[in-house]
């Protein structure tokens, strides 16, 4: 925060877009949002519950100028911000939830209670399900466990694939080879096929779908970074740091890595909307997340067994349309990301 | 054909490009104007981003979605092209005008036989059947002097070499007999001999088919081998235009002269008379100057008149035809116009610092997978390798593609180990000690430049992290502020602003980069530097600029230079001491003196023969050689040169390796000639006294 | 070319290999025998068992020896044609695999079949143009429905055409015998979901062919711009797309699990999932191993295919 609140009032606002827009004050921003999220759902047994909430007070703030800044920096393309906008609805709403005046997304009210209802008291906006548990207050804590598992997910997986990729595509050889073959293996499984594996063999939870998302997506990211190795390995400038002697972890880090990361970033954005397809498929299927805390894809597949006439289809499609406007999110950054760096 | 003789093949008024983009027009072309009589070769010669090759697509009407002309005609056989509807535009092309482009092996469809792709531009528009069709490619083909036109018509484009791709595209042009073929620097992408063919080529079509021509290029001396008159642009505007043989030698632009002022021809010499570069950069087509566009660059500038208003383009004499948009063109003298450059006494060598002795550098590639065991194929990149470099001495390693002098320039720099013989620097053997295991201070003594300036920076860090790191990581400096003082130090050295340091390589122009480059490999203080092509991708003014530069500081230095390079011209302003090399062997090594006059290597002719040359008092011996260079992998036995050899003898030069005769002292040459016919050639570049208004390299003796 | 192929055959051979040695060691922990032994016993059955009964029941199921002599023996099995016998059914899980197998094909041959000329003609005319109103549209379109997941898609299309409009029945169970409409919805959903991946890749393959230098070379010639579309651009422009659609039998293996399991349709991904969940090891064997098999098989396709259309690569 130190780096937000020290700036004078002074300067026009277009200087102070400047300072936040700086990498720094970036990283800064996104822990102050990240790290209170994560927290909170990843450690959800051991805070006690009167605490839990104000953890995620630093994280709203953070969270709005964080668009705030994402807007401004991308108004060039509209696509990007569109899908911005998407991404930090559910992640505003994900930081804000315990403050926004919801009621307890897991107390039954009044079962089956249609769109616009009001029953016992309470008005349902979008309804109840069959467990009389409201719709709005399900849907918008239902948030919070995909994206945080989902980023999580798909961070560690490029974190991996990032280390196998540079070091297969840098040294090459033996390593290639050896980190090719175990890759080929991994991808000959269809993603849903090793899902299935993996969740049944470590037990469905948060944790063990990381590791599910990492086996299932390292070996094609690290395909890709491999891939942008070769490209930039034989630039010149690697040839001059290797003349120079640097060491390979040296040139992969601080030579490689870092032009490489413009594919990356966009292959990013889309990972994440496969992770979320895939948690929400997998929590569907019941590998996933367990109930009863709310989730998208717990959702549907509690509702898909009663929700059998039109008027409850309520129950199957908020949830879907939910799901489908985070990963629309995900992928129109990707499209706009990808355009921009086109265009320059 | 109603067309009667006086009617020009082609005609731009007044021409006016531009293309739009977000951030709005940019002119890419301004006012061009260009009459092309029939028959008549006519060259348009300009630095990247002169808007050249903007005008042959204009030409063809084929801008792209953001670009189109406005301002201006274009009259084909008297006809506003841009009048023309789709229909007709479509049945000119490819009949009546044709292209030869710059990248002969992008300009053809990879999955479409050759034959397929010839043929149909008669199907197309003259409608004659299939089997004519083919017979008229194949002819066209022979025509082009490509051999084997059979089997060529059932090759795939990546299975000819790349000379031969360009006769196919020429071919291609030819087919419909036009009345006009444009060529878009058609030999830029190919090897100096390679092209010397292809250019021998063109000469004939215009004799042989009576086809006009236009041919873009940034080489002048190319333009002097194949056209009779020529326009010189510069940022958009031609800023002069006439006959070779007066522009050549009465050029009356500012730039035309700092042109050639910057090119090296045989003459120039680093020491005596240094090539003279044109200072500053070329204006952003967004921020051209009001007035002359050179006028920022320009010795001859007075505030008030060159930049006031648009200029035109003048007439030399009334009624000549040589134009040029100069206002003060009649107020210059330009008899001595050129300011005198430094002068500087030679450079003494001094002790060697580095022994190569019979380095050979094989690699073994497997053809065929791994698992199924193929054959090993060895490539003999280097074999026997041998010279020495004194200090301070610049020694010049010439060669065309495949030639192996990358590869030499790996081992000696440790990336790759040598596998034979010995590279001695100091009390050290660099053979076979990988950089990882070389000792910093061996490290720091030998640094490298590179070729291509947009390759040579990595983008993602800042100009002054990546000379500092050198700095650092060398340890000639450790505390924060004397590595940065010493950053700045640099940066002067290179005559570069010191603001510079915070910048992005992207934010460089090419030539900035490549100065950054050589900082880089000067911070550490190195006694050798190998420069590989430091300047072949840049423009020649700024060529002439950073090799002066170069120069500059290895007397400073009194650093040794191994100088990489295909450019005989370059290498012959530059170097000491030449090396030249052909598929991984040495062919010829001597002075520079003794490489340029006979005896001569039959290579070594023909490379001089091939290189063209900006000068009209220079005659040439012409060689042209057949065929290509062989594959590196599949090298001829026994002399690599004997397939392409005008003196080839059957039955020794492909069998055995030719002797090494020592013609004077150092000066090697290996060839089966015997010592009598070698020294029985004529020279190739003979200079014949000329007059001339005066000299252009400044301090002529 | 043949030497491509039998080095890719080696690989795939290598790669089921280690793929059933793996899963034989992944389901030869305790957790698994016991999830057999709660399936069949019931989970008051077992916890009453004593350790040597549950020793006897596992030497009785074959499951007390270690995993290698178990794979070994499964592996003379297949040489044999045999795949085992399902703990769940009891039936052989050749007949089981066959089964289920050819009615996912039919699934898969109407996905392909709608989809391959849906996507390449909307791809390939998006991008002859770029930046068009056609190709505007075609990408939005696209961006959308590959954004909805199989199930949001499903969600919807069976809340549109079965519960409102009636039109098609919700569950593709087909209990009653085979109802061709009951495949309509699974098909819709899975064509839906891929239409646009293929649709964008086909586009920036074609877009890029056409600001090629050769497609230059080809307008310039003076060729109708029927004879440089059809001729030359759409032969360079559907290498990438066949392979990328080639490889999309490895992603429909992955879709008709979630696609199978939401409409009950009883085909291959329906049974792996049960399977899984059960713990059926041999239908899980033999399914995986299938699915691998496919996949590899479409890698094997993709590659040869990709080098074959490719002359620069067939050639060298």
């Amino acid at each position: 925060m130190a780096a937000i609140t020290s700036i004078p009032v002074s300067p026009p606002p277009l200087s102070i877009l400047k300072i936040l827009q700086q990498p720094r004050s970036l990283i800064v921003l996104v822990l102050l949002m990240w790290l209170p999220l994560m927290l909170n759902v990843m450690l959800a047994g051991s805070i006690s519950e009167t605490v839990r909430p104000y953890l995620l007070l630093p994280a709203i703030p953070s969270a709005l100028i964080l668009y705030g800044v994402g807007v401004l920096s991308w108004r060039e393309s509209p696509i990007a911000i569109i899908g911005l906008t998407l991404i930090f609805f559910w992640l505003i709403v994900a930081v804000s939830v315990p403050f926004l005046p919801l009621v307890d997304p897991n107390k039954p009210i009044a079962p089956f209670a249609p769109i616009g209802a009001v029953k016992n008291n309470h008005y349902f906006i979008l309804g109840a399900d069959f467990k009389g548990r409201d719709m709005l207050a399900r849907t918008l804590w239902g948030c919070q466990r995909v994206l945080v598992w989902g980023v999580t997910a798909t961070l560690v997986a490029y974190l991996v694939g990032c280390i196998f990729g540079l070091v297969a595509g840098y040294l090459g050889g033996w390593w290639d080879q050896v980190i090719s073959f175990i890759a080929n293996v991994l991808l000959s499984f269809p993603v849903m096929v090793l899902f299935i594996l993996i969740m049944n063999y470590l037990g469905a939870s948060g944790f063990n779908i990381v590791i599910a998302v990492t086996f299932a997506s390292a070996p094609a990211i690290m395909r890709i970074v491999r891939g942008l190795t070769f490209d930039t390995k034989n630039r010149d400038y690697i040839f001059a740091a290797q003349t120079r002697g640097e060491h390979p972890l040296r040139i992969m880090i601080y030579e490689l890595l870092p032009n490489a990361r413009g594919p990356i970033i966009v292959d990013a954005c889309l990972r994440l909307g496969y992770t979320t397809v895939a948690i929400t498929t997998l929590t569907f299927l019941g590998l996933g997340l367990q109930p009863p805390d709310p989730d998208w894809g717990l959702m549907i597949k509690e509702a898909a067994n009663v929700a059998k006439s039109p008027q409850f289809a309520y129950m199957l499609l908020i949830p879907a349309l939910s799901v489908s406007s985070l990963i629309l999110g995900f992928n129109l950054i990707a499209d706009g990301l990808r355009e921009m760096s086109l265009r320059d | 054909m109603s067309v009667s003789e006086q009617t020009p093949v082609l005609e731009c008024r007044n021409l006016c490009i531009s293309y739009f983009t977000r951030a709005g027009e940019i002119p890419a072309v301004v006012d061009f104007n260009l009459k092309l009589m029939p028959g008549e070769a006519h060259g348009i010669v300009g630095e990247s981003g002169c808007g050249k090759s903007t005008v042959a697509l204009a030409i063809m009407n084929y801008m792209g979605k953001n670009g189109g002309i406005v301002g201006g005609e274009i009259l084909f056989e008297g006809r506003d092209m841009r009048t023309m509807s789709g229909e007709e535009l479509r049945r000119i092309r490819g009949s009546k005008i044709a292209m030869v482009y710059q990248e002969p092996m992008a300009s053809l469809n990879p999955s479409m036989k050759l034959g397929e792709q010839l043929a149909e531009v008669p199907i197309y528009h003259e409608g004659v059947s299939r089997e004519q069709a083919i017979e008229r490619s194949q002819k066209m083909l022979a025509s082009v002097r490509l051999p084997d036109p059979q089997r060529i018509m059932n090759s795939y484009p990546h299975q000819i070499s790349g000379g031969q791709q360009q006769r196919v595209v020429i071919a291609m042009a030819l087919l419909s007999n036009p009345k006009l073929l444009l060529l878009d620097e058609p030999t830029t992408a190919l090897d100096v001999t390679v092209e010397a063919g292809i250019v021998e080529l063109i000469k004939e079509i215009s004799a042989k088919f009576g086809t006009s021509l236009i041919y873009i290029s940034h080489n002048l001396g190319l333009i002097l081998e194949t056209c009779s008159r020529l326009t010189v642009m510069y940022s958009g505007e031609a800023v002069e235009s006439g006959d070779i043989g007066t522009v050549f030698t009465k050029m009356r632009h500012p730039y035309t002269r700092g042109l050639f002022s910057s090119i090296p021809v045989p003459g120039a010499d680093k020491n005596m008379r240094p090539l003279r570069s044109i200072r500053g950069q070329l204006p952003l087509p967004f921020a051209r100057p009001t007035g002359c566009y050179f006028g920022p660059r320009c010795d001859h500038f007075v505030a008030g008149r060159c930049d006031q208003g648009i200029l035109p383009m003048l007439p030399v004499e009334s009624g000549s035809s040589h134009f040029v948009r100069c206002v003060r063109f009649n107020e210059i003298d330009w008899s001595r116009a050129t300011t005198r450059s430094d002068q500087h006494a030679p450079i003494e060598t001094g002790a060697i610092v580095l022994n190569v002795s019979d380095m050979s550098k094989h690699y073994t590639i497997e053809s065929g997978s791994a698992v199924l065991l193929g054959a090993k194929k060895t490539v003999k990149a280097n074999e026997r390798i041998t010279f020495r470099a004194r200090e301070a001495e610049t020694i010049a390693i010439v060669g065309e593609s495949g030639c192996g002098k990358s590869t030499f320039a790996k081992v000696l720099m440790g990336l790759e180990g040598a596998t034979n013989g010995k590279v001695q620097l100091g009390d050290v053997d660099l053979a076979n000690l990988p950089v990882q295991r070389r000792s910093e201070n061996v490290i720091s003594r030998l640094q490298m430049i590179f070729q291509n300036p947009f390759d040579t920076l990595n983008p993602s860090h800042s100009v002054g992290s990546q000379i500092s790191r050198v700095i650092r990581k060398f340890g000639v400096e450790r505390d924060p502020a004397k590595v940065e003082e010493r950053v700045n130090q640099l940066l002067d050295i290179v005559k570069l602003p010191r603001d510079f340091a915070k910048r992005r390589p992207r934010q460089l122009s090419g030539g900035q980069k490549q100065r950054v480059g050589i900082a880089r490999a000067f911070a550490g203080d190195p006694k050798i530097v190998i420069a590989d092509e430091p300047v072949s991708a840049l423009d020649v003014s700024v060529q002439a600029a950073v090799t002066g530069l170069l120069t500059d500081i290895q007397r400073e230095n009194r650093t040794t230079l191994l100088f990489i390079s295909h450019d005989l011209s370059v290498v012959r302003y530059l170097a000491d001491r030449i090396i030249v090399m052909y598929l991984g062997k040495i062919m010829e090594k001597g002075t520079t003196e003794e490489i340029f006059s006979p005896p001569y290597h039959p290579y070594t002719e023909a490379l001089l023969s091939a290189v063209p040359i900006a000068d009209t008092s220079v005659k040439k011996r012409k060689i042209v050689l057949t065929g290509e260079i062989p594959s590196p992998s599949n090298p001829p036995p026994g002399c690599p040169f004997c397939t392409r050899c005008p003196y080839v003898m059957k039955g020794i030069c492909d069998t055995q390796v030719p002797p090494q005769r020592e013609m004077a002292p150092r000066h090697v040459i290996a060839c089966h000639l015997d010592e009598a016919t070698l020294r029985a050639m004529q020279p190739v570049i003979t200079i014949e006294p000329r007059e001339m208004e005066a000299e252009l390299v400044a301090g002529g003796a | 070319m043949l030497k491509l192929i039998a080095s890719r055959l080696l690989q795939m051979v290598l790669i089921m290999g280690v793929v059933s040695a793996l899963l034989f060691f992944i389901f030869d922990s305790d957790k698994f025998k016991k999830q057999i032994a709660v399936a069949e016993l019931g989970g008051f059955a077992v916890s009453a068992l004593s350790d040597q009964d549950y020793q006897n029941w596992l030497e009785r199921k074959g499951l007390n020896v270690p995993f290698y002599e178990r794979y070994a023996k499964w592996v003379g099995g297949i040489l044999t044609g045999d795949l085992g016998k399902s703990y769940q059914t009891n039936e052989p899980v050749a007949t089981l695999v066959a089964d289920r197998l050819k009615k996912t094909g039919i699934l898969g041959f109407w996905v392909f079949a709608l989809m391959i000329p849906l996507s390449l003609t909307f791809g390939i005319i998006a991008g002859m143009k770029e930046g068009s109103a056609q190709d505007r549209i075609t990408s939005f379109i696209s961006i959308v429905t590959t954004s909805l997941p199989e199930i949001a898609t499903a969600v919807i299309l069976m809340s549109i055409f079965a519960l409102w409009l009636r039109w098609l029945p919700a569950n593709s169970a087909m209990v009653g015998g085979w109802n061709w409409l009951a495949l309509v919805l699974p098909v819709m959903t899975l064509v839906l979901y891929d239409f646009g991946y293929v649709a964008r890749m086909t586009r920036a393959s074609m877009a890029e062919v056409m600001t090629s230098q050769y497609i230059r070379t080809a307008i310039l010639k003076g060729l109708p711009y029927k004879r440089v579309i059809l001729r030359h651009a759409l032969r360079n422009a559907l290498i990438a797309p066949f392979t990328i659609i080639v490889l999309q039998m490895n992603w429909l293996l992955s879709g008709v699990v979630v696609v199978e399991f939401f409409f009950q349709y009883a085909g291959f991904g329906k049974l792996l999932l049960d399977a899984a969940l059960f713990g059926d090891i041999y239908v899980i064997q033999a399914a995986t191993l299938v699915a691998v098999f496919v996949a590899v098989l479409s890698q094997i396709i993709s590659d040869v295919g990709y080098s074959f259309l490719n002359p620069r690569i067939r050639f060298s």
